[in-house]
């Protein structure tokens, strides 16, 4: 286990290079330059143009500028952003609490609520509240996230008054539920349909019966038996839904004017802030890597016929 | 049972997680009862600024929600009324004889916020250090004029001095600009934010003085939290007549214009400076009197560029023709909902010198298009290209005026679309351009000037088109060479004129602010830039 654990963290190495390598090159290949883009439809002079670039380190080959990137980085310097002259470290730190928060929130509603969801219709497959999760989910995972954000915003903030429009500059945790829900609903069709399956799937598997024929209490079957096999699916989805709930955020963020991580890769994308885009994906990839490794581990929790070497 | 226990516990975690946000949902649920906008001191107004892109400094500013801020904490020599007329500020007097040489006389008792007094030298040191090459400065060619600006800021190479020789303080409310040209409305352009005074302690640090600047205007730096919003105080002390009539003013940060717009009808925000696109059909019904739909100076128009295969040697009665195939009046009426009027000349009303062309190169007639596209020889292949930004809600226009010209002509007609303005100025400056791009220019200073030698003169910066007509220059420099404002303003007057005749750009719309401002704020006004006069806007009791 703890070798397993040990090679899985070396792998990470080489994914986060080339990761930060491909966003790097992509960044880089985009057409558009940042320093010329300051001066808008005013007039711009060259030299002053060079001489911004020479002093950003921008005149250098891309290879170059990468290693100089890399180099900085394992000293912890993030980078500075071209136009603003802040270090993109702060703008991180302000960043990514708040999308963490969020996501958290997202996450916590889509586990709970999905897998009860999946679990109540999956006990009774094919009967009415079965459809009826069908279709409910059907609708979430067909209806795009900004119509969602906007219907909610309608009836919780103006016509029930319950919450406000936006989230403001405190991003207090009740102003962050309904961005949470908003942002979590589409995983939560996704973990509904994926447990309802499993579960009516394992319920007519051969040890099922012999633990009902065993005369073992119905809250241990499907609490133990049951709850154990159908979750492997669910955990996989849910490990990498993590990562894709911090990212995915840009439009759930713009809805709400939350000031997280979504916006602010929106932002510097536009600017053609490179440091700032690559510094936050790089943190994302890392939070993605983690889940997955949690995921792996968490078979061997659920299913002990897995194991690591 | 392994398994078991490790679900039972993350069971349990999730629930305690939930408990904890519905205590906090409780908590601030009370406390937003007592203010209606979180984090606002009482007697502020709050309006949607974005995040400046840079630091504050006012020659390193030129977008417009840069200037918004450093208006507020800085105040030049002088300013313009709504009508575009001078309003003296800082300034006492200017003054010149011949147009080269122009006297300065500052109002005596002025302070920074620090409390250091602004003197001529707060002026010419400031302005020495914007030109110089060395500072990097954006609006560092906004210096130009001034003698001695080649010795500061040489086209190759570093500068020779931090001087430049036209600038010469007499006494301390007293200094002399020297020129290297008499240049007539010279005193318009001083209104502009980058001819601000700087006190001394920004050369100690300039750095951190652009986190925190000190200004001498109507309004004191208080904070700024990145991306979220800027925050400044009302200075007591302030003798302008823009003295502020408000307590102070919170600049915050929206990521979309339907999230401003929302909280300003929740009565989160004050004030909206532009209503979206989802919002503006129904604004004036949400708003009643609060909504704001005014022109300012400002004038949208595609511009041929004259070294592409389509335009190059073009006869300018295609382009009158194709001007004439735009339909104007439906485009901006359905499609841009009526945020735009119809433009009529090369300059927008609000700028001195604005005048109406008597023309018919502006009005829609099909029949006459044709016949003027015909008879100019039409384009190359027939077909012509508008270059725009996908980023900036231009699509629908372009996609129309070319459905208008197709239409009304016969001459095809393309939306090429470039994903983003880094992109689409990227093009301009490589001189890329396909056939024509959107161009879009507020007034710097409300005078005719500005709108055509900053455009169209064969060596302006800002003539992406490249269009190049020794006539145009010679009747430009008749302007730039005029004794008194009134004649320069009237041979740019004749100008336009001239400009009709061989079309560098084809005007389509001046541009209106569509806002709107909230119950809790009244006398809300705007001014030529169409930015908001803040310091007018009052706190309903």
């Amino acid at each position: 286990m703890g070798r397993y654990v040990a090679r899985r963290l070396l792998q990470m190495i080489p994914v986060f290079l080339g990761s930060t390598a491909l966003v790097f090159a992509m960044m880089y290949a985009l057409p558009g330059d940042p320093v010329r883009a300051l001066a808008g439809e005013q007039a711009v002079d060259p030299t002053q143009i060079a001489e911004m670039k020479k002093e950003l380190g921008l005149d250098l080959p891309l290879w170059h500028q990468y290693w100089n990137y890399l180099v900085n980085l394992f000293q912890g310097d993030f980078g500075t952003q071209i136009a603003s002259g802040r270090p993109v470290a702060d703008i991180i730190s302000e960043a990514f609490p708040i999308t963490v928060r969020l996501a958290l929130f997202a996450f916590i509603f889509t586990v709970v609520v999905g897998i009860s969801m999946g679990v109540f219709a999956g006990l009774k497959a094919d009967t009415l509240r079965d459809r009826g999760l069908l279709v409910l989910t059907l609708l979430l995972i067909s209806v795009p996230s900004f119509v969602l954000g906007f219907l909610g915003q309608y009836f919780f903030a103006f016509q029930l008054g319950w919450v406000e429009p936006n989230v403001s500059l405190e991003a207090t945790s009740s102003e962050l539920i309904l961005p949470a829900v908003v942002l979590g609903s589409l995983s939560l069709a996704y973990v509904a349909r994926l447990t309802r399956t499993s579960v009516a799937e394992n319920l007519r598997s051969d040890y099922m019966r012999t633990a009902v024929a065993k005369g073992l209490p119905r809250r241990r079957i499907v609490g133990v038996h049951l709850m154990r096999n159908s979750l492997i699916p669910v955990v996989t989805f849910l490990g990498t839904d993590l990562g894709a709930l911090l990212g995915g955020a840009v439009v759930t963020e713009g809805i709400f004017n939350v000031k997280g991580v979504g916006y602010n890769v929106f932002d510097a994308l536009r600017h053609r802030e490179g440091a700032t885009v690559v510094g936050i994906v790089t943190l994302i990839v890392v939070v993605y890597l983690v889940a997955s490794l949690v995921v792996d581990l968490l078979y061997a929790v659920l299913d002990p016929r897995i194991r690591y070497a | 049972m392994r398994g078991a226990k490790s679900a039972k516990w993350v069971a349990g975690a999730a629930i305690i997680a939930l408990a904890a946000t519905a205590c906090g949902g409780g908590d601030s649920d009370d406390s937003s009862n007592a203010s209606k906008e979180k984090g606002k001191p009482a007697g502020y107004v709050s309006i949607d600024v974005g995040e400046p892109q840079k630091p504050l400094i006012p020659a390193d500013t030129n977008e417009s929600l840069g200037s918004y801020v450093i208006q507020s904490l800085f105040t030049q020599l002088l300013d313009f009324d709504a009508d575009g007329n001078i309003v003296y500020t800082n300034a006492e007097s200017v003054k010149s004889t011949d147009n080269k040489t122009w006297t300065v006389k500052l109002k005596s008792g002025w302070k920074f916020h620090d409390g250091t007094p602004v003197t001529s030298e707060s002026y010419i040191k400031a302005w020495n250090w914007y030109a110089n090459s060395k500072n990097a400065q954006q609006n560092a060619f906004w210096f130009e004029d001034i003698k001695g600006y080649a010795d500061v800021h040489p086209e190759k190479g570093d500068p020779k001095g931090t001087e430049m020789s036209g600038l010469k303080a007499v006494d301390d409310t007293t200094f002399t600009i020297e020129l290297n040209n008499a240049v007539p409305y010279y005193e318009y352009k001083l209104g502009y934010t980058t001819f601000a005074p700087l006190p001394e302690v920004f050369y100690k640090d300039t750095k951190a003085f652009g986190q925190a600047p000190v200004g001498n205007g109507p309004y004191i730096f208080e904070k700024w939290d990145h991306k979220k919003l800027i925050q400044v105080k009302a200075n007591p002390d302030y003798q302008g007549p823009n003295k502020a009539k408000n307590k102070g003013v919170l600049f915050k940060n929206y990521a979309t214009v339907e999230a401003a717009y929302q909280d300003l009808l929740s009565g989160n925000l004050d004030m909206i400076r532009q209503v979206g696109p989802k919002d503006l059909p129904k604004y004036k019904t949400d708003l009643g009197d609060r909504a704001i739909d005014e022109p300012y100076a400002a004038i949208q128009s595609i511009v041929p560029t004259f070294y592409s295969k389509t335009f190059k040697d073009i006869d300018p009665k295609v382009l009158q023709g194709l001007s004439m195939g735009i339909d104007r009046d439906t485009i901006t009426k359905t499609v841009l909902n009526g945020t735009r009027k119809p433009a009529t000349s090369f300059t927008p009303p609000g700028v001195a010198g604005n005048q109406d062309l008597g023309t018919d190169v502006f009005k829609f007639d099909a029949a006459k298009a044709k016949q003027l596209v015909t008879e100019g020889g039409g384009v190359p292949d027939n077909k012509i290209w508008i270059q725009y930004n996908a980023d900036g809600g231009h699509k629908e226009w372009v996609t129309a005026v070319c459905e208008s010209i197709r239409n009304s002509t016969g001459v095809d007609c393309v939306p090429d679309a470039k994903p983003d303005f880094q992109t689409d100025l990227e093009a301009r400056d490589n001189d890329q351009v396909k056939s024509m791009y959107r161009g879009g220019w507020v007034a710097d200073y409300p005078v005719n000037v500005n709108f055509m030698r900053e455009l169209y003169g064969t060596t302006a910066e800002a003539n992406n088109g490249r269009f190049s007509d020794k006539e145009v220059d010679a009747a430009f420099k008749k302007g730039d060479n005029a004794k008194t404002l009134d004649e320069s303003i009237k041979a740019y007057q004749d100008a336009e004129k001239l400009l009709l005749e061989k079309m560098p750009a084809i005007p389509l719309w001046e541009y209106k602010t569509n806002g709107g401002y909230s119950k809790a704020v009244d006398n809300v006004t705007i001014d030529f830039h169409g930015d908001y006069n803040i310091t007018e806007v009052t706190v309903n009791k």
